[in-house]
């Protein structure tokens, strides 16, 4: 099979490669070399200011990298144009950390909004396809209520629906759990997983949310200075001994244990 | 680095951020027009923004303009009458109105009005990065924010402006004429021989400018806001600021073009 015509085979859906990108007199991304595998959920953990949500903005195109590549679906992004980045960038969803959800439309509008501007579709055949995901994600009934009548929890469904309403073959999500109480934050992790094995997604997370988010990874990826120090399976990481890793997750399982005893 | 050359190097700074931001400035116009005449047309969101920002501004328009043609009406008539002129009454208050404060109080009325609300729109989008959801999905958020609002703001500030003026030579009638006690015949006679076409589109050519320049400020502001609570209100503030400097700078610059 000739390597152009089948980018879908490739056991890898994104591959990024010696990726650096400077803002003003710092280096944020310094070298980052990950992989995410097709049909897998990949974790991107790391302490604040590491550069992860930077990452991911490289991932979902909105950032362009000073140097370094990333290949999706085997082609190299770095070196398209608008209509090429156009192109790849039907094949992704995105969940933005507090949803992004546009607050002068309603919860039908809003996951309409991608069939509505990018298809062809005609009004039934959205409305379908509207409804359908809004029950994949628990908001049955909510079609008419504005974002702002809407709790944190169900903005983020919301939003998911949205980003998965055009079937895409890659879901992005910024810290899905942030901001959300304990309690909803286990249901959240289901329904990612849940919709990953559903649609069969390559899903790209950033999270805080250590050491819960392991259990729904397939893939982990510990960032720290700019660059991946650790990268395997949850248990590889956790048990790799590495002092700095080490002391993050102790960090954050502290930090949890006061939230939680402050409930 | 000596420690002499470090006021130089930071005004050098300092100058090189200023054009570098003016740089942008102007490309995001470049931008916002370019879309404007490229597809994918959203003539919808277009109209959607003409009623927001052209419709819905009519009666703060109208009242204005009531009260300042009101105004010109007193003043105008108390001067004239010192020199025997009252007759001329109607000429001076048209082409005052039609010339200068018609264009120039309707695009500063609808700056604070509607331009404040688009940047902070604009901006409160930004922050709650509903921007990056669009440029994410495939759609140019300039295409679809920016470009309708240009758009309509050049084709609602003329249509305003008329409004304006029509609404204040009334009203300098119903003050200078009718509570006065100017010659009524003159009044109107006055403005149909002294008023040109050139007089009337010299304001409605700068009413399109004003709304073009509103929009472009108002829209850059709000879409560049920092993200943050104090970025929103700041940007708010900063685009009624410029754009109503710009408003009175460019009103004398198209005055001395167009006189």
């Amino acid at each position: 099979m000739s390597g152009g015509a089948q980018n879908a085979d490739r056991a890898d859906a994104i591959e990024v490669r010696e990726l650096r990108h400077r803002f003003g007199p710092q280096q944020v991304l310094n070298g980052v070399n990950l992989k995410c595998p097709r049909g897998r959920i990949t974790t991107i953990v790391g302490p604040s200011g590491c550069g992860k949500t930077v990452l991911l903005k490289h991932l979902n195109l909105l950032l362009r990298a000073d140097s370094g590549s990333i290949l999706i679906d085997g082609v190299d992004v770095t070196r398209l144009g608008a209509a090429g980045l156009d192109e790849v960038r039907r094949k992704f969803g995105m969940l933005f950390q507090a949803g992004a959800l546009f607050d002068s439309m309603t919860v039908f509008d809003n996951v309409a909004f991608p069939l509505v501007e990018n298809t062809r579709s005609g009004r039934d055949e959205i409305a379908l396809k509207v409804r359908e995901m809004l029950a994949n994600v628990g908001l049955e009934g909510m079609e008419r209520k504005y974002p702002s009548e809407l709790s944190g929890g169900m903005q983020k469904r919301a939003a998911l629906a949205r980003a998965l309403v055009r079937n895409p073959k890659i879901l992005m999500l910024d810290e899905p759990t942030t901001g959300l109480d304990p309690t909803r934050t286990g249901s959240i992790h289901a329904l990612v997983r849940h919709t990953q094995q559903r649609f069969g997604l390559t899903v790209v997370m950033v999270s805080h949310d250590v050491p819960a988010v392991f259990e729904i990874s397939d893939r982990v990826a510990f960032m720290h200075e700019g660059r991946m120090r650790l990268v395997g399976t949850p248990t590889e990481v956790t048990s790799a001994r590495d002092e700095i890793f080490d002391r993050f997750l102790a960090g954050r399982v502290a930090a949890d244990e006061r939230d939680a005893a402050t409930l | 680095m000596a420690r002499f050359l470090e006021p130089i190097a930071r005004l050098g700074a300092l100058i090189i951020d200023n054009v570098v931001a003016l740089g942008n400035f102007v490309v995001f116009l470049a931008s916002a027009l370019w879309c404007a005449i490229t597809p994918p047309y959203k003539p919808r969101l277009a109209i959607r923004q003409m009623r927001t920002i052209g419709a819905e501004s009519i009666m703060l328009v109208a009242l204005i303009g009531a009260f300042t043609g009101m105004v010109l009406g007193l003043q105008g008539y108390n001067t004239l009458r010192r020199f025997g002129s009252e007759g001329a009454l109607g000429t001076v208050v048209a082409l005052v109105l039609v010339r200068e404060l018609g264009p120039v109080l309707s695009a500063l009325m609808v700056t604070a009005r509607a331009g404040s609300a688009m940047a902070a729109e604009l901006g409160s989008m930004q922050a709650t990065e509903q921007i990056d959801a669009l440029a994410v999905m495939a759609i140019n958020p300039v295409q679809y924010l920016v470009s309708p609002r240009v758009l309509a703001g050049v084709i609602s500030f003329p249509l305003l402006t008329g409004i304006f003026d029509v609404i204040g030579i009334w009203g300098g009638y119903v003050i200078g004429v009718g509570l006065m006690g100017a010659p009524a015949g003159s009044y109107f006679n006055g403005i149909a021989q002294n008023m040109t076409g050139h007089d009337i589109m010299s304001g409605l050519y700068k009413a399109l400018v004003f709304g073009l320049v509103v929009m472009w400020v108002c829209c850059y502001k709000g879409y560049h806001a920092q993200r943050m609570a104090t970025g929103v209100s700041r940007a708010t503030t900063e685009a009624v600021v410029l754009s109503s400097v710009l408003i009175l700078a460019w009103d004398y610059f198209l005055t001395s073009i167009l006189l």
